[in-house]
């Protein structure tokens, strides 16, 4: 089976550009963004689940307030959600790892080598 | 209310081979579309920082204006404002990537299996393995997207077409409309439009991807015969399913180099490509074009759907970011392919000066009404606000 997670996070061909005069500016960007992205998507999670609960007049607050996983598998479901999204936030991290292990060309240099394809 | 918000994912029109997505996947590529659209209205700041402060400050050093677009990179590069935009629309296009892939890999499997279902015992759909990706194409993973086209990852893969199909929707915000296809639709529009008389009987299809471009063709030519092609056997099996499952038959999907086909000559009326040449070689475009020129009929029509060529006449901005997406988004020939002279590249293949033809198109998009929208800033490259040019061979 394919290692998803690692793969979805993976660099493109090519040396990643960076635009800023620290790198260090835009590794901790990407870092941030992801993370906003992700309170967004919690957000709208949250959205759902409150109109329809609301709608079905189903659960209070209190019990959400006291939950905890009932079940193995409900453990395991949350623990696999926190490993994919550490591994989604920290991709830039995982990318600079690869391309160290893998230095690449520049687009420079692969717009002249296509160039002359 | 807030003006032109983009369109909610699952407006995308419903097909059996789009991805199953879960709540966070989809809320996930509504935050990307928010994003990009957000970063659009950030782009025009940086016409304002050039004109503002780059291009005074270079002045005053050099005692000159700006002469080429290598200088002018070299002075925007070390804008503050030049500098964000640049880190927020990198990352913003490696983020759906890797929305688009973390949902599709994980359901590699059942994506191939509804493929196999759907495509098996057709004769529509002819895969040559034998076919060998072109360089151009291994060169480079166009628009960030790892693995490009054609890699497999699993038997039967077609994930990379998945990923395309319902992120492109995301990139675009929604523009090209429920199912991706506002180019092809726009095109058989203006052909229908301005040349009733021309009833294509035979049509090739070059650089086919997923197929959104040529299902609106299909659709118009229901008599036709219309052949796609593509080097990638994850984008035609998966457009294959795709188009059964939308119900269109008369189209055959074979995987086969555009530089290189094993039609006959003279054997098709119309020959298209929609965003395909800029993602092809320097020497390949001008093969492709030999190839198409062979393989139209006398009174055939070949046109092709790109961005704006680059004139005397735009500014050194404009093409300066313009070429930001050959760049930063891994699209190297779209810079260079935009400084040929398409006249030259029609003349070369043997078309004849006076048979060129160019027209401006933007896409049909059937998720909002005609005016529906306010203005939007132009976002250079990014608005599907389309070059077409081409000719018939006469």
């Amino acid at each position: 089976m394919i290692d998803y997670i690692k793969l979805a996070s993976a660099k493109s061909k090519g040396k990643r550009p960076y635009f800023h005069d620290d790198p260090a500016v835009e590794r901790v960007l990407n870092i941030t963004m992801a993370v906003a992205g992700e309170l967004a998507v919690m957000r709208e999670r949250m959205d759902s689940m409150e109109r329809l609960l609301e709608k079905k007049g189903l659960v209070t607050r209190q019990e959400i307030e006291n939950f905890v996983p009932e079940n193995e598998e409900q453990e395991t479901q949350r623990q696999e959600w926190h490993s994919e999204y550490i591994s989604r936030i920290l991709r830039i991290v995982q990318q600079e790892q690869e391309e160290l292990e893998n230095p690449d060309k520049d687009l420079e240099e692969i717009a002249n080598d296509i160039n002359e394809m | 209310m807030a003006k032109n918000l983009p369109p909610v994912w699952n407006k995308m029109a419903k097909h059996a081979m789009l991805p199953e997505t879960r709540h966070d996947e989809r809320a996930r590529y509504n935050f990307l579309s928010n994003l990009n659209k957000h970063l659009a209205h950030v782009s025009q700041g940086n016409k304002v920082a050039f004109e503002k402060r780059v291009e005074p400050a270079f002045e005053k050093e050099h005692g000159r204006p700006i002469k080429d677009r290598h200088e002018l990179k070299e002075a925007i590069s070390k804008d503050a404002h030049y500098q964000i935009w640049s880190s927020l629309r990198r990352c913003t296009m490696e983020m759906r990537q890797q929305a688009g892939r973390s949902m599709v890999l994980r359901q590699a499997e059942e994506l191939a299996e509804k493929a196999r279902k759907l495509n098996e015992g057709k004769s529509t759909l002819i895969l040559n393995p034998d076919v060998e990706v072109p360089a151009y194409l291994m060169a480079v993973d166009n628009h960030l997207m790892p693995g490009s086209y054609h890699t497999e990852l699993i038997e039967g893969d077609v994930t990379a077409a998945a990923n395309y199909d319902s992120g492109v929707f995301v990139t675009t915000a929604g523009l090209l409309g429920k199912y991706n296809d506002g180019g092809g639709k726009a095109i058989t529009s203006w052909l229908k439009k301005n040349h009733p008389e021309f009833q294509p009987k035979r049509i090739l299809d070059i650089g086919c991807g997923m197929g959104h471009n040529v299902l609106p063709i299909a659709r118009a030519y229901p008599d036709a015969e219309i052949i796609a092609i593509d080097t990638g056997a994850p984008m035609l099996r998966y457009a294959h399913a795709r188009a059964m499952d939308l119900g269109i038959h008369n189209v055959t999907w074979i995987q086969a180099d555009s530089a290189n086909t094993e039609f006959e000559d003279e054997s098709f009326d119309w020959i298209q490509s929609t965003m395909f040449l800029h993602e092809t070689g320097g020497k390949s475009i001008y093969k492709i074009m030999q190839e198409i020129y062979r393989m139209l009929k006398p009174g055939g029509l070949t046109l092709h759907i790109e961005q704006p060529q680059y004139t005397e006449d735009m500014s050194l901005f404009e093409k300066f970011i313009r070429d930001w997406d050959a760049y930063y988004n891994s699209e190297p020939y779209w810079s260079k392919m935009h400084d040929i002279d398409p006249v030259q590249l029609m003349v070369a293949s043997g078309f004849r000066k006076e048979d060129f033809m160019q027209i401006g198109a933007k896409a049909e998009n059937d998720l909002v009404a005609d005016g529906d929208n306010a203005e939007e800033p132009e976002d250079y490259g990014r608005s599907p606000i389309w070059n077409v040019f081409g000719a018939f061979k006469r």
